[in-house]
């Protein structure tokens, strides 16, 4: 889909890019990564011809790119940028509609667009539609700036460090978004990040840069387990087991599969019921499709349920919930960042693993330290 | 006498009004074309400076040996005059708008035309409607210099006091000219405040 042919730049003596060539295949989600100034930003930015390389062909499904108008050729192409980028003077709707109405589509197509966008990010449309950007928080606005390189259903969207100015939380949910989009709608993305971390969450491929040439190119997994070089191994840092004989563990090894859950449809009464009788504080609601919805606690059934009430109404989502899948130190870090006792564990089709308490994760612990413990 | 004044009144206001407004499309040209050509930037904001050191006086006069006597010359006397605030407004504010936003605008597939109207231009307003805020009310004083010169408006009223050293003549050509500097720049710097609030 896009393929670089030894692309090289200079500003001035220094040269950004080195003789630079890969590919990338069609529904690939590219992340990449490298210290400041290896060039990640400066590569991204050849392809929708924000900067032209000095030497070397840039390809897009084969056609050479400098053969394009490319006013026309960003048209095809998304574009999301760290600093967001929503023009103020524009509401939301004509912020999201600016590509589609550049190609002059219908503005009743326009607003259908604008329409469907807004759900897929479960923001209403009449509520959002005619606000303007400085009205949204931080993490609103970056998902409007996304649907914003959706609206023309471009088939690659560029990412300049999209979620770079937002707070952890926030860029969490807006990586689990993003990839959710990117899988429902097929779409290659190029995705440029200095945080490793999120390199592993979101890539099927990482390019790691350094001083303007390609160090690994490789899937998370492969470079986990071989990394090519010692700065990626710096920049992997605690994704690393170091060597030191601790093995790699995952979410899956250490969380609790004893997990009290009731469906969305149960009446609280009953949930009180079970909560005294099993002795816990708190239970895991499930959709009726057995996936996971939010957790309720007795607080809050205490403080605002009725009897009879059903239990989905007073349901959170404050618990924090990783995949069976992501590394232990990742699942610690976020329960020692959380506020409540423990993270639940969910499988890759969204129904609950487990959960992980910080009893069981002091446990663990202990188990890679002096083996198994009681 | 007061149907004198409300001529007078309406005489002044039509030269400002046409002048600012000759000079508002000019400067935001000119504005623009300093913004897009960077070598010219600095030779369009110097003689858009040079022209505002001329004493206005002077100006004027070699203006009424090209132009002759009466209101004309006072028009353009008066444009090159108003340009300054114009021209180097449009300026800066096409320059300020955020680098970022620029980026996204390019990024997304404007032209550039499409950029400098959808989104440089509108997000400068405020900047550019400033300018011509202080065009219009420096303006407004200087078109009493139009009596020197054979043009009408509220220096006519005033010079006839000053002959006849009427003190009551010369106050009547005076107030209005501060009542309606002071009341276009109350109610422009109000707009302006809205504006602004839309472009942040």
């Amino acid at each position: 889909m896009i393929k670089f042919q030894n692309v090289s730049k200079c500003y001035g003596h220094t040269a950004i890019l080195k003789n630079i060539s890969f590919d990338i295949k069609q529904g690939e989600f590219v992340v990449l990564i490298g210290p400041s100034g290896c060039g990640k930003t400066t590569t991204l930015k050849t392809i929708n011809r924000l900067i032209e390389p000095d030497n070397g062909k840039i390809f897009i499904d084969g056609k050479d790119i400098t053969k394009a108008n490319p006013v026309e050729l960003r048209r095809t192409i998304g574009y999301v940028i760290q600093q967001i980028g929503l023009f103020p003077n524009m509401t939301v709707e004509q912020n999201i509609s600016i590509v589609p109405k550049l190609l002059k589509y219908p503005k009743q197509k326009c607003q259908e667009i604008v329409q469907d966008l807004l759900a897929l990010v479960d923001m209403p449309y009449e509520e959002n539609a005619h606000k303007y950007p400085t009205e949204l928080s931080g993490g609103q606005q970056q998902r409007i700036g996304v649907l914003r390189a959706l609206a023309a259903s471009p088939p690659i969207i560029l990412m300049d460090e999209p979620f770079g100015a937002l707070d952890p939380i926030t860029r969490d949910s807006l990586q689990e978004e993003i990839k959710r989009i990117q899988k429902k709608l097929k779409k290659t993305i190029v995705f440029v990040t200095h945080d490793m971390d999120e390199a592993l969450r979101l890539a099927d491929t990482i390019i790691f840069m350094n001083n303007g040439k390609i160090v690994q190119m490789a899937s998370p997994e492969e470079m986990l387990q071989n990394p090519a070089d010692s700065i990626i191994k710096s920049f992997l840092g605690k994704h690393m087991d170091n060597g030191n004989g601790v093995p790699k563990l995952f979410a899956e090894d250490f969380m609790k599969t004893k997990v009290f859950k009731v469906p969305r449809t149960s009446r609280t009464l009953e949930c009180i019921k079970l909560m005294s009788s099993k002795d816990v504080n708190s239970l895991v609601v499930l959709n009726d499709d057995d996936t996971y919805l939010g957790t309720v606690s007795i607080e809050d059934i205490k403080a605002l349920g009725k009897p009879g009430k059903e239990i989905a109404e007073l349901v959170t989502n404050d618990v924090i919930t990783v995949s069976r899948k992501e590394g232990a130190q990742i699942a610690f870090d976020k329960l020692l960042s959380s506020k409540s006792n423990y993270v639940i564990v969910l499988n890759d089709n969204q129904t609950v693993a487990g959960l992980i308490t910080r009893t069981s994760m002091a446990k663990a612990l202990g188990e890679a330290l002096w083996g198994e413990v009681l | 006498m007061s149907g004198a004044l409300l001529e007078g009144i309406l005489e002044h206001m039509a030269i400002v009004s046409i002048a600012v407004l000759i000079s508002s499309v000019l400067g935001i040209i000119m504005g623009i074309i300093a913004y897009w050509v960077r070598f010219l930037d600095s030779v369009i904001l110097w003689v858009s400076e040079v022209l505002q050191t001329i004493p206005s006086l002077a100006l004027l006069a070699l203006l009424m040996i090209i132009f002759g006597l009466g209101d004309i010359t006072m028009i353009v006397g008066l444009v090159l005059y108003a340009l300054l605030p114009i021209v180097s407004n449009t300026y800066t504010g096409l320059k300020n708008v955020s680098p970022h936003l620029k980026d996204a605008a390019r990024g997304m597939g404007m032209s550039k035309m499409q950029r400098l109207f959808k989104v440089e231009i509108p997000l400068s307003f405020p900047l550019i409607f400033s300018g011509i805020k202080i065009a219009l009310v420096n303006s407004l004083s200087v078109a009493v210099m139009g009596v020197l010169i054979g043009a009408n408006g509220l220096g006519t009223i005033i010079y006839r006091g000053i002959q006849s050293r009427n003190m009551m003549n010369i106050l009547m050509g005076a107030i209005p000219v501060v009542i309606m500097a002071l009341v276009f720049d109350f109610g422009m710097s109000k707009i302006e405040k809205k504006l602004i609030k839309r472009t942040k």
